[in-house]
């Protein structure tokens, strides 16, 4: 089966470039790209994980988070992405602002995609370990050595082409296993029952598991440990408005859609699929700790005494499907751990290489001198990302981490991107300035404040003193984003009405809301306009509010 | 038609799987079914995914025809 599966991406492989020489890419093609660049394993564990720990408040990533950020991209910000015929982010920056913000930009960048492939490598290894018994150390330096392997044979060149076939493959992969396990625990009745035990065990109130805003009047009355503010605030607008609308390897995929119109439209088609992921990921996670806590270790305990909660979805697949199934549900995994894992290192090698090295250490070098920097810079990629592995195994919920390194690096950027687009008056030095700030304040902040039941170090609280603890990871994650978000906005601020601008009106044109001409929409029937479909995006994730409030 | 309809290789590869799984599930002893609930999955997750190959494979079929033959 598994064979099947790799044979058959090598057939696809061979017929990509055939398929990008197309100029224009359809809408649905870049929709399904723009969600399964965010829809890699990462989401399937992260998310499962959770769904365990968090229970449905874990769906606020989706119908708080994401969903109105990708309206915002889409309506608001595309226009100028797409508008200004930037390629990147950083280029976007340069063109705005100017170089001194793009490289701060790419190194925050590059260390985040260390961290991102990292991840990977961590919950890769741990599946190795768990599905065919491997060591994890061993497991580890296999899995560099074949993602190694599959940059320098040129794997990743049909990014696109191979992240929708993988969107499906997840999609297939994951389906029975929800359908199995809800089956198996009396349906929705059956879980709600399960997690009420759940609830009560951890000290909540019966529903805390199941009801996504209910309990958040207050910190300490739900597992998220976090009230209404710090929700919407750090994760709705902070973290996800920061992801969905400055992540490079994201908003790249509706870059490339055939024209402005269908760039625009793009996040917003991507919504809809996205808007019922969390059956997929989320809920097997819900359904594991009810399994957990009602039949009995189900999870195993880690080293800190609780589940290891990036288990949830391994031990699902290993548990309902037999074998055949079990082989698709693998092959989706691998498959989608191995090219976000390329597709990050790829991304660190080509920012490293001419956003840093070219630019400022070495310019003027041949190409092939280049060329040999950036094969090194791919192997220092793998080596830093088995040390951000190891890292990894210190948080029992991947998405922890993950939300941590967003809340550093685009919680900032999000502020600069915001003022960059409306407000010309923002200076590159104010741009440069906040984006430092803001990281800085997220530091501070980070080693200032501590996780319930933390030790000083790699959880915060690294600078000595312990001004605030929260009751959770996530908790701590959004109200990190938030104070680097305000660092960075207030910051850009200030400094650049001390500094002069340096960029003309014209120069800024297609680059600022207000010297950008308008589109005009006015010839399209209202149900196609870009707007229209925001809003029907807004009002349905609403409504999926409501029904699980 | 320059470009490689991205229908084709995704149908091909789910029809592939649909009927591998289904020739398993047919074959495969039912005691490995105690897990998924006594039913055999493999055989009726098998047949949805050769359904979604094949329709699949039949929109870009259709996609590929000429519009106006005239």
């Amino acid at each position: 089966m598994l064979g099947i599966g790799w044979a058959l991406r090598r057939f696809v492989r061979s017929s990509e470039d055939f398929f990008l020489s197309g100029r224009s890419i359809p809408a649905w093609i870049a929709g399904l790209a723009f969600i399964s660049a965010n829809l890699g394993a990462q989401e399937v564990i992260g998310m499962a994980a959770s769904g365990a720990k968090y229970g449905i408040m874990t769906s606020h990533f989706y119908w708080v988070g994401a969903m109105p950020a990708m309206v915002f991209v889409g309506l608001f910000m595309m226009p100028f992405y797409y508008g200004s015929r930037a390629r990147s982010v950083p280029e976007y920056l340069k063109l705005r602002f100017d170089e001194k913000t793009r490289g701060l930009n790419a190194i925050t960048f590059a260390i985040m995609t260390v961290f991102s492939s990292g991840i990977s490598m961590y919950a890769l290894a741990k599946l190795l370990e768990l599905v065919l018994g491997w060591n994890f150390h061993a497991s580890i330096v296999v899995t560099g050595v074949i993602v190694l392997a599959y940059i320098f044979l040129g794997g990743l060149r049909s990014a696109i082409y191979n992240e929708v076939l993988q969107f499906f493959l997840i999609v297939l992969g994951f389906l029975p296993l929800v359908l199995l396990g809800l089956k198996d625990i009396g349906g929705w009745k059956g879980l709600t029952s399960k997690l009420t035990v759940v609830a009560t065990n951890a000290g909540f109130e019966p529903g805390a598991w199941t009801h996504s805003w209910q309990y958040t009047g207050a910190p300490t009355h739900n597992p998220m440990g976090i009230e209404w503010f710090g929700l919407i605030m750090g994760l709705g607008f902070a973290m996800s408005f920061g992801y969905w609308c400055t992540d490079f390897l994201v908003v790249q995929r509706a870059m490339a859609a055939g024209s402005m119109t269908a760039a625009r439209r793009t996040p917003l088609i991507a919504a809809w699929p996205k808007m019922f992921m969390p059956l997929l990921v989320i809920l097997p996670g819900m359904l594991a700790i009810g399994l957990h806590a009602t039949r009995g270790g189900f999870l195993p305990i880690g080293s800190d005494g609780h589940p290891n909660y990036n288990l949830a979805m391994p031990m699902l697949l290993a548990h309902y499907l037999p074998t055949g199934l079990l082989g698709l549900g693998l092959t989706a995994l691998m498959a989608s751990f191995m090219s976000g894992m390329a597709g990050n290192v790829t991304a660190f090698n080509t920012v490293w290489t001419y956003d840093i090295y070219q630019t400022y250490i070495r310019p003027g070098q041949t190409d092939r001198h280049y060329l040999r920097i950036g094969h090194a810079a791919t192997v220092f990629g793998i080596l830093a990302s088995v040390v951000a592995a190891y890292a990894a195994t210190r948080f029992n919920n991947i998405n922890d981490i993950l939300q941590l390194v967003f809340s550093f690096v685009n919680g900032p950027l999000f502020a600069t991107f915001l003022l960059g687009m409306f407000w010309k008056r923002s200076t590159g030095h104010g741009a440069f300035c906040g984006l430092l700030t803001g990281t800085i304040t997220a530091a501070l902040h980070y080693g200032l404040t501590m996780p319930q039941g933390a030790s000083p170090g790699i959880h915060g609280g690294f600078l000595g003193a312990t001004l605030h603890i929260y009751p959770s990871e996530m908790a701590l994650n959004f109200w990190t984003a938030i104070f680097a978000w305000t660092g960075c906005f207030i910051t850009t601020i200030v400094v650049s009405l001390l500094t002069t601008r340096t960029k003309t009106d014209e120069e800024l044109r297609g680059l600022v809301y207000s010297l950008t001409p308008r589109i005009d929409e006015g010839h399209m029937p209202w149900y196609k306009r870009p707007v229209t479909l925001g809003i029907a995006v807004l009002v349905a994730s609403a409504i999926l509010n409501v029904i699980f409030w | 038609m320059t470009q490689l309809d991205l229908r084709i290789p995704i149908g091909g590869m789910f029809t592939t799987f649909g009927i591998v799984l289904i020739v398993y599930g047919l074959v495969s002893d039912k005691a490995i079914y105690a897990r998924s609930l006594g039913i055999n999955v493999n055989l009726w997750w098998g047949l949805v995914l050769l359904v979604f190959g094949l329709v699949m494979l039949w929109l870009a079929y259709r996609a590929s025809r000429p519009k106006n033959p005239v």
